[in-house]
């Protein structure tokens, strides 16, 4: 469970808890490494699409837990998460269209290529939004009282 | 609460009240979190990457994957097991200072070439039949991916938030030293296991390039 500790003027130590969105959005992030790694051992055959699929749907699963986790969250630095969050993903949009020009040209087509677009899809999105969320739960610790 | 007064940054407490720094502090850099200056030339390699595999371009897949993958598993290396311990050993305003300069260029340097020498790797492989089940390499390269695959969950799911939540802490007037710490804490901790997988791609890839 993450927890940011604060020590208070007089030293007191008080805590602001997280949801675990970072964790879970990493969680989410290695079932989609796994997924991509086990499509591309099979390359350049068409891979069993079995496990992949089922990686996906599970990361898919924690990225829309996470999403909902994330939007519950109260007292949050919702300016500095959008504006760490666009940037973070229109570059990771960049990387998968990147990464999805590279399966494309390599003649990969139909239920392969689909999936992995889906893989790509919820990539763009996890990184960013671990990354934006960290950075404003950071923005959000302090109490701001003297 | 307990202020380091040269650099502004409060090393014990929320830094409440927004004080600025001291009179006479020397001024902090202004830290620019994406350095603009350095995004042309990051287009340039990535368009250069679209034109060496689009058009299967030997010597640009060659040159990607070589200069890309020995400039991110050096400076990986370098920077985990050499400026990392050193830069621990330094005073709170000399890593802050060291940070604020270094970690921005960090955040186009890395990623850049990390899609450099994955990408250019992954057509390489393909275009030498080195991923055929039938290849010598075909195991090597599965278990490069895997080596591939901590690495990227380690960079993108644990530093590169910490990065960003360090550089963003850092443009306050008042950064708090200890959020600092404890999101730098991150490098320290992941700087063994980034090292031993950069070591077991050094010897995976002489491997697939010996065999």
């Amino acid at each position: 469970m993450s927890a940011q500790s604060l020590n208070g003027p007089s030293g007191a130590t008080t805590e602001r808890r997280f949801p675990p969105v970072a964790e879970l959005g990493a969680a989410a992030l290695m079932l989609i490494v796994a997924g991509g790694i086990y499509m591309a051992s099979y390359a350049p055959r068409r891979p069993p699409l079995g496990v992949p699929i089922a990686l996906a749907a599970a990361s898919g699963v924690l990225v829309v837990a996470n999403i909902f986790m994330a939007a519950r969250t109260k007292q949050f630095a919702w300016d500095k998460f959008f504006l760490v969050g666009r940037w973070t993903l229109l570059s990771y949009l960049i990387a998968a269209a990147l990464i999805e020009f590279a399966f494309v040209k390599d003649h990969v087509r139909g239920g392969p290529l689909a999936l992995i677009t889906a893989m790509l899809v919820l990539f763009a999105v996890i990184v960013p939004l671990i990354i934006s969320y960290t950075v404003a739960r950071y923005q959000s610790t302090r109490t701001d009282t003297a | 609460m307990m202020t380091d007064t040269t650099a502004g940054i409060s090393t014990n407490g929320p830094a409440a009240v927004d004080l600025g720094p001291p009179p006479g502090a020397p001024v902090r850099p202004v830290i620019q979190i994406v350095p603009l200056k350095g995004l042309p030339i990051v287009g340039v390699v990535l368009a250069f990457l679209v034109a060496s595999i689009g058009f299967n371009w030997q010597w640009g897949l060659d040159f990607n994957h070589v200069a890309g993958g020995a400039l991110w598993t050096g400076i990986d290396l370098f920077v985990g097991l050499i400026v990392g311990p050193i830069l621990g050993r330094l005073s709170i305003p000399a890593r802050a200072e060291f940070s604020a300069r270094f970690m921005p260029k960090m955040v186009l340097l890395m990623p850049t070439l990390v899609a450099m020498t994955l990408a250019s790797g992954f057509q390489l492989a393909l275009d030498l039949g080195n991923l055929k089940p039938s290849s010598p390499n075909h195991a090597w390269l599965i278990v490069s991916f895997v080596v591939v695959g901590v690495m990227a969950v380690i960079a993108l799911g644990i530093l590169e938030p910490a990065n960003l939540a360090v550089l963003f802490e850092m443009r306050k007037p008042r950064p708090n030293g200890e959020v600092i710490a404890k999101l730098m804490k991150r490098f320290i901790y992941t700087a063994g296991i980034t090292g031993l997988m950069q070591v077991a791609t050094l010897i995976i890839m002489t491997r697939v390039a010996s065999q």
